[in-house]
């Protein structure tokens, strides 16, 4: 129990030391630019997180998050990088926009909203399919196809807005709008909706299903050490193609919850990308799930505090991606100097870092050399 | 349809391919050598970025192209010491530290034009052009290849230099083994962090230029986020090439040339959402890799940090 206590007392220091240094850089950078940088953080936490519009509008904006890191966990725990999720997201929410309006009138408001989540899930699914099959069969890097298909889903995304889910209605490029009755219902009198439901039990499941059960832990194994989950007889391809439309439909109906939930349209070029945002969290979290819950909040809450005090403070509200982006390599840099000293490993799983050099030569860096006794 | 091979439309597609194609080519070709090393800097863009907004910034006070584009490299070197000290001497994540790069780099040159220029919004003189005597003058080609800013033909002699540097010269040897195998490099007697840390320079200076070429010279100012995932297409080019610079040239117009012909179609008429032309390239990659998928394709030792004595 006192080691358990231990490192989490550990793993807070761990986060705390490098937000600390981040926000003291970032304040040095405000300064600079001639703002008072106490002003800003104050303004940053009151309004993302003690006033009650911030706070409601901090967790609306978790359940997309929350979402992409779950879908990113499952990948990256089997050694996989899926690099891809502003595509699969803009996939999901496309869908999600174009088809729930129409589907209103013939299905009603509840089952419209199960089955457009579920379209949208499965398209996220099948777009990993290209990639997933290129890594498992052939040893095509993922980092490259994912990346390549992130970027032809978000011109998709596009096509279809402008195209078959165009509204009639002129002006800009959308889809129609879900109207605000057929939306995901609000929790009680306030303005969350339901997402953050279905966000918080997905990151709980992955969670469990990683730490408790033999799927989570075969994933784990590939992840670890792909060539002992070979011989310990794993069916390595299968694992790789389920396990990356497990991501990718993750990730769409996080962009499915996002329309349903907020926008109930899509508008042409919408791109939040949050890919980019949650991929450093979960990995900051050592990919645990219930960790990057916490860090996800804790980042909604910096950007939408943090738009609010920018824009009071009149800067640039960009200044929230160099906060996150300084939290990141401090962060790496903490947990040098903790592995310095403690001679523990690295957060990376290993499995991870071995898939980027994918080649057999690359796995054999890694195996201890045969002893050569009576060659020479 | 007969409209479609004018000379009109072949000159503005070739000449907005190129022009294009030069940030492509010169980030490419840094993120090529970095990677043959061993490091994958996955901070491209935000080197890019960082050397698009400081090679503006000089260029705005001093009003001269060359000492901005010489200010873009610098400012891309300096942000890759960040990924030397942290990736190649620290051996951190060279993923997780390429992408805190990125956010950083987006975020403070935003912050920074916002503060100091988005009130008054400057707009560069247009860079003068270069026509190659003689050459100039054939049809189409003359217009478009031989009629650009003079850091066109520099760059298709920097991919020549890199392209004998890696393949006949020992540094360019040294290079390839620290991406291939740092353990024999390192037996050699060669230090592979040190062989490493050139690499990621170069990847820094390539970018910075391309960075500079972008707001210097292709759109004559900046704006935040205005490499819009051109490091990522860039790090797609380099891995594609193999090694092999000739390559980033054929990647880099490819893609180059699928960003301008939306453009050079509307100027003679047709309208087509960029989206759908956007997309080619990635799909004829896809494609190609679906056909031809290849075992191993990149460095063995590729975003692996080298510990001296592991085995």
């Amino acid at each position: 129990m006192r080691a358990h206590a231990g490192r989490a007392g550990e793993a807070i220091v761990a986060v705390l030391i490098p937000a600390l240094l981040a926000l003291i850089a970032t304040g040095l950078l405000l300064v600079i630019l001639g703002r008072d940088p106490i002003q800003f953080y104050s303004d940053m936490l009151e309004r993302g997180l003690l006033e009650w519009p911030g706070f409601q509008e901090s967790v609306i904006r978790m359940s997309p998050l929350l979402l992409i890191a779950a879908g990113l966990i499952i990948a990256f725990r089997a050694g996989l990088w899926n690099l891809g999720a502003d595509g699969q997201f803009l996939l999901g929410a496309a869908f999600a926009a174009g088809l729930a309006p129409s589907f209103v009138g013939a299905l009603g408001s509840t089952l419209t909203l199960v089955v457009v989540m579920a379209i949208a899930t499965v398209v996220g699914a099948l777009w990993t399919v290209v990639p997933a099959v290129l890594r498992a069969w052939y040893g095509v890097n993922e980092i490259i196809t994912t990346l390549m298909m992130s970027f032809i889903g978000i011109a998709v995304a596009n096509v279809l807005v402008k195209g078959p889910f165009r509204t009639d209605v002129g002006g800009v490029a959308r889809t129609d709008t879900l109207p605000l009755d057929d939306r995901l219902p609000l929790l009680g009198d306030t303005q969350i909706n339901a997402g953050i439901i279905i966000a918080v039990v997905a990151i709980v499941a992955v969670h469990l299903v990683m730490t408790r059960t033999s799927v989570g832990f075969r994933l784990r194994m590939l992840g670890e050490n792909p060539r002992a989950a070979d011989h310990a007889g794993l069916h390595t391809k299968r694992v790789i193609v389920l396990t990356f439309m497990a991501s990718g439909g993750l990730i769409a109906l996080g962009g499915a919850v996002e329309i349903l939930g907020i926008w109930g349209s899509f508008r042409a070029d919408f791109n939040p990308a949050f890919g980019l945002i949650v991929i450093p969290l979960v990995f900051l979290a050592r990919l645990n799930a219930i960790a990057s819950g916490f860090l996800v909040a804790a980042f909604a809450v910096i950007q939408i505090g943090g738009e609010s005090a920018a824009r009071k403070s009149d800067v640039s509200s960009d200044i929230l991606l160099a906060l996150v982006g300084l939290i990141l390599l401090f962060m790496a840099v903490t947990e040098w100097v903790r592995a310095r000293r403690s001679a523990r490993p690295l957060y990376l799983s290993p499995g991870l870092a071995e898939t980027i050099g994918a080649s057999p030569a690359a796995t054999d860096e890694s195996r201890p050399a045969q002893p050569s006794v009576g060659t020479g | 349809m007969e409209d479609l091979f004018t000379e009109t439309f072949l000159t503005a597609l070739v000449a907005g391919g190129v022009l294009a194609a030069m940030p492509l080519l010169f980030a490419g070709l840094g993120e090529m050598v970095s990677e043959q090393a061993g490091v994958l800097n996955v901070g491209l863009e935000g080197m890019m970025l960082a050397g698009a907004y400081g090679a503006f910034v000089i260029a705005i006070e001093t009003g001269s192209t060359w000492l901005g584009l010489a200010a873009g490299m610098a400012i891309g070197a300096l942000v890759s010491l960040v990924m030397v000290l942290l990736c190649v001497r620290m051996k951190l994540d060279q993923i997780v530290i390429g992408i805190g790069i990125v956010l950083v780099a987006e975020g403070i040159t935003s912050l920074l034009f916002d503060a100091k220029y988005a009130a008054s919004r400057p707009r560069l003189p247009a860079a003068p052009e270069w026509a190659v005597p003689g050459f100039s003058e054939i049809p189409v080609l003359g217009e478009s290849i031989f009629t650009q800013h003079p850091i066109v033909y520099i760059g298709v002699g920097l991919v020549i230099a890199v392209h004998y540097l890696l393949r006949r010269t020992s540094a360019g040897l040294s290079l390839r083994a620290a991406g291939e195998k740092p353990a024999a490099l390192d037996a050699a007697g060669v230090n592979v962090d040190r062989t490493r840390t050139w690499a990621t320079i170069g990847a820094g200076l390539g970018a910075g230029l391309g960075g500079a070429y972008l707001s210097v010279i292709a759109a004559g100012t900046f704006t935040p986020f205005m490499t819009q995932g051109q490091g990522f297409i860039a790090i797609v080019i380099a891995m594609l090439a193999r090694g092999t610079a000739p390559w980033t040239i054929v990647g880099a117009l490819l893609f180059g040339m699928s960003l301008s012909v939306a453009t050079a179609l509307q100027l003679v008429g047709i309208q087509i959402s960029t989206d759908y032309v956007q997309m080619l390239p990635f799909i004829a990659v896809i494609v190609v890799l679906v056909l031809f998928a290849r075992r191993s394709y990149l460095p063995s030792a590729l975003a692996l940090p080298y510990h001296r004595g592991e085995r």
